[in-house]
């Protein structure tokens, strides 16, 4: 327990110190906590309950939108903001800023929690790749119905509104770090304590035997919804930071990004050995590291890097990083091997 | 809890790695001028991107060649630093803050499109970085009190602007009835919001108003509409894909329409895909490479399209001749203000009133480029079914008489 | 007139997806696999039509050149990556399969350019009811080639002895195995059939429409769509589900606008999940 404790404040003041330690470094650090909250997320459903998504895009870029436009709204009128031929220029003092951000970010991750309680009865209900294809299908439907409608913008995009001018050149990015750190540290308490209850345990008797689990007395589909719904509440609330820090919203490029983060986060969640609590994290991380290494160093041809780590990673190493690191040193992660029983079992094999 | 060793020796490897990789350029290492730009060199503008590209790289070899820029006395010479933003405003935004606060670039260049450029203008602007961009064209750039921002380009409003009004012109004053499609994107509904505005001065009528996905390859709904409706002008624009769907299907489904206004038929290559189908289409341009403007260092048009071509072996489109004079304007104002104070650059650039052989720049309080009118050209054909792009509109260089209306296409 | 135009439109599409469709069920079928790339290897086939255009020999060629080409580069992409996946658990062949599309879209970009192209054929327009009606013949033509290839294919499943090897393996792999069938050949074989598949349909989209690196995925999900609704090995359900999309499709254009037109086929994908599992699961409830 003890060690614990060092472990999180050791996380805890690298995490608050590491925008001014390196100052360069900020925005990436902020994308890098996004992604961690959506790799964590994911998770959720992916790992422990063996759903595997590619509809949690839509809550993320649902977030984005419902944040910036009540950010905007709550102040101004949002069609003559976002109509492009529009004249008038609206600015948000500083205290119409923070104040939209709040209430913004809080509706960003309401909203789309309703959205997955209203939808996961009928969705949830699929099963296997039927399940993946129509989350796949539902995230793109999403992203070009919001290319068509106007008062968000449609095909000109949604400009976030602009960071006041408090607090210095800096103030910006720190902001937005902050906020993004906050968000990830919200979610990790959250799944954490998730995983600490019997809620984790259904969800995997969800993953390894729906039809047992239901036969044994488990009402599968409240689960699998309040799953959902957890996991749309802290991706609704990444997508309205998302939104903040890049200052643009694009339907289908940046909100309902389902060709780049929709399939991310599936893959961090993979990478780094999905149906465990610091797995997404570090998978997260690594890839994170990746793909800006690849960006950097091979200019034009990071996709085709991308495209290779990924059926590398998939073919590879399914079990992740902690599922190869749990193989190799099961005893560090508090397995103990019956080396009787293992005998037993491969001879049985 | 021996896993929490392995996830701390994780961190720490992590903070190294951070710390170790701060690389730092300065903005002006000895005798080089380090610009920044985000370019799409993969995604679906890539290859828009790369024309605007060869643009930049053919300005810095020129400039640098003819003696790069003064600044107190000594001279530099530019060189860029290109990211890829993959057509993608996310990351195009990421790569500004990157290209600032890592690279430590000082001046920007701008990125193909206009939804990029609206991702990269927040913070350019946040940080005081002037940025001279040619590719983005959207009004809505210029509207938001941007200080850093300059265009050397004409608003998008503008571009089909010109084929509303001679239509009206041709058809004697009187309004016409107009049938539009545009792609959803930040560019092409910018152009929809210019031709709006023409048709209501015009007291034009717009009977059809369709807008296209951005994944198009089959507008036959449109133009079945059009075929019914027997529109005076039509009026597509939806970046390359959008003009070649259209000629395409225009040409099998046999659709007259008197009039048929366009935007990137240059880049799209229109004439030499289609050699004969995209005959009459008119096409508005920022530059054609007859226009008869002038500077010391690609002298002209033609001279800039020839050495052009005997570079990177294609006809320059409009989008490398806008790209190559940001570069000129860029070298203009460092030399006017005479330092690399990002605050006196920018004035200076703020008070540029130059000509290059793109066109005459000057800027607008919102940054736009207000002393250079667009050109409208017709794709033209000759009996052999050779094509060619002739500039028709406005009057002052025309080169050819506008052909209207277009001939039916059972007397084609 | 515009119902009539827009049934029409939609069926000769249709057709087309169908045939993507018809190698989507047979790699999906037989070796239990779903392929997202399926759009990336159309468009890399059309790209086969187009450089056969720009060497002035007749795109229509590449219906027959393309397949060939493209039954190669499908064993190959078997043997390098799909064999690894094909016992494994659907998803993740869903995810090594996004890989290859990644990929395929990137080097298509270097290889080609991004620059939209097309084939031009040639081919003139047929006007129907009093030119109300307008079908351009590349169309037509996409169709009837489609058509043929399809029942081709039928024959040659049903005669040949690959074919039957094929079958076999669909029905039950191992049994099939232990029967002499060459399972690992037969994988092999089904990939390059449903590549070569895709090698005509890209042709033939060369043809009637554009090609560009990063249009491959609405393919995908048509063909999936397509999929689902007929079932596995249904030809005929393949084929009128297909032209049932095409229609639906050309509908939404004029219905909704042509903005929606891909969100529609996505919501309807949704749609027809949901309702599938509605009715399934009141099945389901009967056993009880």
């Amino acid at each position: 327990m003890n060690k614990n404790l060092i472990l999180y404040a050791a996380i805890l003041i690298f995490g608050i110190t590491a925008p001014f330690i390196f100052p360069a470094f900020k925005v990436q650090l902020s994308i890098l906590c996004v992604l961690i909250v959506l790799a964590l997320t994911w998770n959720i459903q992916g790992g422990e309950m063996g759903y595997n998504t590619f509809g949690n895009i839509l809550f993320y870029g649902l977030g984005m939108y419902l944040c910036a436009s009540v950010q905007v709204g709550m102040f101004f009128p949002l069609a003559e903001w976002t109509e492009s031929g529009g004249e008038k220029t609206f600015v948000h003092t500083p205290a119409q800023f923070f104040q939209g951000m709040a209430v913004g970010l809080v509706v960003a991750a309401i909203i789309p929690t309703i959205v997955a309680g209203l939808i996961g009865y009928a969705i949830l209900g699929l099963r296997g790749h039927y399940f993946a294809i129509c989350t796949l299908g539902l995230g793109v439907a999403a992203g070009e119905i919001s290319g068509g409608i106007e008062i968000i913008g449609a095909g000109q995009g949604f400009t976030t509104p602009p960071f006041p001018n408090v607090g210095g050149l800096e103030a910006r990015g720190e902001f937005f770090y902050l906020l993004s750190f906050g968000a990830l540290v919200l979610t990790f308490i959250a799944v954490r304590a998730i995983y600490s209850t019997r809620f984790k345990l259904i969800l995997n008797a969800i993953r390894d035997n729906e039809d047992k689990a239901e036969a044994m007395g488990i009402q599968t589909m409240k689960y699998k919804i309040i799953g959902w719904m957890i996991s749309a509440f802290f991706c609704g609330l990444a997508g309205g930071i998302m939104g903040g820090l890049v200052g643009y919203i694009d339907s289908t490029d940046v909100a309902f990004d389902g060709r780049e983060m929709g399939v991310f986060m599936v893959l961090m969640a993979i990478l780094g050995g999905k149906g465990t609590l610091w797995g997404p994290i570090i998978g997260a991380t690594v890839f994170h590291i990746f793909k800006e290494g690849f960006w950097t160093f091979f200019l034009g041809w990071q996709y085709v890097a991308l495209g290779v780590l990924i059926v590398v990673i998939v073919i590879y190493f399914p079990e992740g990083i902690m599922g190869w690191l749990r193989e190799k040193y099961p005893e560090r992660f508090g397995e103990v091997i019956d080396e009787a029983d293992r005998k037993a079992q491969v001879e049985l094999k | 809890m021996k896993i929490n060793k392995i996830i701390l020796s994780f961190i720490s490897a992590v903070a190294i790695l951070l710390s170790t990789s701060v690389v730092s350029f300065a903005k002006v290492v000895g005798d080089k001028i380090v610009l920044g730009a985000a370019i799409s060199l993969t995604g679906k503008y890539s290859s828009n991107g790369v024309h605007t590209q060869n643009g930049y790289n053919m300005a810095v070899d020129r400039i640098n060649s003819m003696g790069g820029v003064k600044v107190g006395g000594k001279t530099y010479k530019f060189e860029i630093i290109y990211y890829d933003d993959e057509s993608n405003p996310k990351r195009a935004a990421q790569l500004a803050e990157r290209l600032i606060s890592q690279d430590k670039v000082e001046f920007m260049l701008g990125p193909y499109s206009s939804g990029l450029t609206k991702a990269i203008a927040p913070v350019t602007e946040k940080y005081g970085v002037p940025m001279v961009e040619a590719n983005g064209a959207s009004r809505s750039l210029f509207t938001k009190g941007y200080k850093y921002l300059f265009a050397v380009l004409a608003p998008a409003n503008l571009y089909l602007d010109v084929a509303i009004r001679t239509a009206v012109e041709l058809n004697g004053g009187k309004g016409v009835r107009i049938a539009q499609a545009f792609e959803q994107d930040a560019f092409s509904q910018d152009v929809r919001l210019g031709i709006l505005d023409a048709a209501k001065e015009t007291g034009s009528e717009i009977i059809i108003d369709d807008k296209l996905p951005k994944e198009l390859n089959d507008m036959a709904a449109t133009l079945v509409k059009v075929k019914q409706m027997k529109p005076d002008v039509l009026v597509v624009s939806g970046h390359t894909k959008g003009a070649l769907t259209a000629i395409r299907q225009i040409a099998e489904m046999k659709v007259d329409v008197p009039m048929l206004a366009m935007t990137h038929c240059d880049a799209a290559k229109l004439s030499k895909q289609h050699g004969k189908n995209s005959q009459y289409a008119l096409c508005a341009s920022q530059w054609h490479k007859t226009l008869t403007y002038k500077d010391n260092f690609f002298k002209d048009g033609m001279t800039y399209a020839a050495d052009f071509q005997k570079e990177f072996g294609y006809d320059p489109p409009y989008q490398s001749a806008e790209s190559s004079a940001a570069l000129l304007v860029f070298k203009d104002a460092f030399e006017r203000a005479n330092s690399f104070d990002q605050k006196k650059v920018r004035d200076a650039l703020a008070a540029t009133n130059m000509q290059t052989f793109y066109g005459n720049i000057k800027f607008a309080p919102g940054g736009q480029n207000v002393d250079k009118p667009m050109v409208l050209f017709q794709v033209m054909c000759d009996g052999a079914g050779k094509c060619e792009n002739k500039v028709v509109a406005p009057l002052k260089w025309a080169s050819a008489k506008l052909i209207h209306p277009i001939p039916k296409w059972s007397d084609r | 007139m515009i119902t009539v135009q827009a049934c029409l439109d939609g069926i000769l599409l249709g057709v087309l997806f169908a045939l993507i469709a018809y190698g989507m069920a047979l790699q999906w079928g037989v070796m239990n696999i779903i392929n997202i790339a399926q759009g990336d290897l159309v468009i890399l086939g059309g790209y086969i039509a187009y450089f056969m255009y720009l060497y002035g020999i007749h795109p229509a060629w590449g219906v027959i050149v393309a397949p060939v080409i493209m039954y190669f580069v499908g064993v190959g992409l078997y043997k390098l990556v799909i064999n690894k996946v094909v016992d494994r658990d659907l998803f993740i062949s869903i995810l090594a399969t996004f890989g290859i599309s990644i990929l395929f879209m990137q080097l298509m970009n270097f290889a080609f350019g991004a620059d939209v192209v097309l084939a031009n054929s040639g081919y003139g327009t047929t006007f129907l009811f009093d030119n109300n009606v307008v079908l351009p013949n590349s169309k037509i033509f996409s169709a009837v080639v489609s058509i043929f290839f399809a029942i081709c294919l039928v024959i040659y499943m049903k005669k040949s002895k690959l074919g039957r090897a094929i079958r076999a393996t669909a029905q039950n792999a191992r049994a099939a195995k232990i029967l002499g069938v060459d399972t690992e050949k037969v994988y092999a074989a089904t990939f390059g059939i449903n590549a070569a598949l895709c090698g005509v349909a890209g042709a033939l989209i060369s043809i009637t429409f554009t090609i560009h690196p990063y249009m491959g995925l609405p393919y995908t999900i048509r063909s999936f769509m397509i999929v689902i609704v007929a079932g596995l090995g249904n030809l005929p359900g393949v084929a009128l589900s297909g032209m049932g999309l095409g229609v639906f499709e050309e509908f939404a254009d004029y219905i909704l606008g042509t903005e929606f037109r891909i969100g529609a086929v996505f919501l309807l994908l949704v749609l027809i999940l949901v309702y599938r599992r509605f009715k399934l699961s009141r099945k389901r409830e009967y056993l009880k």
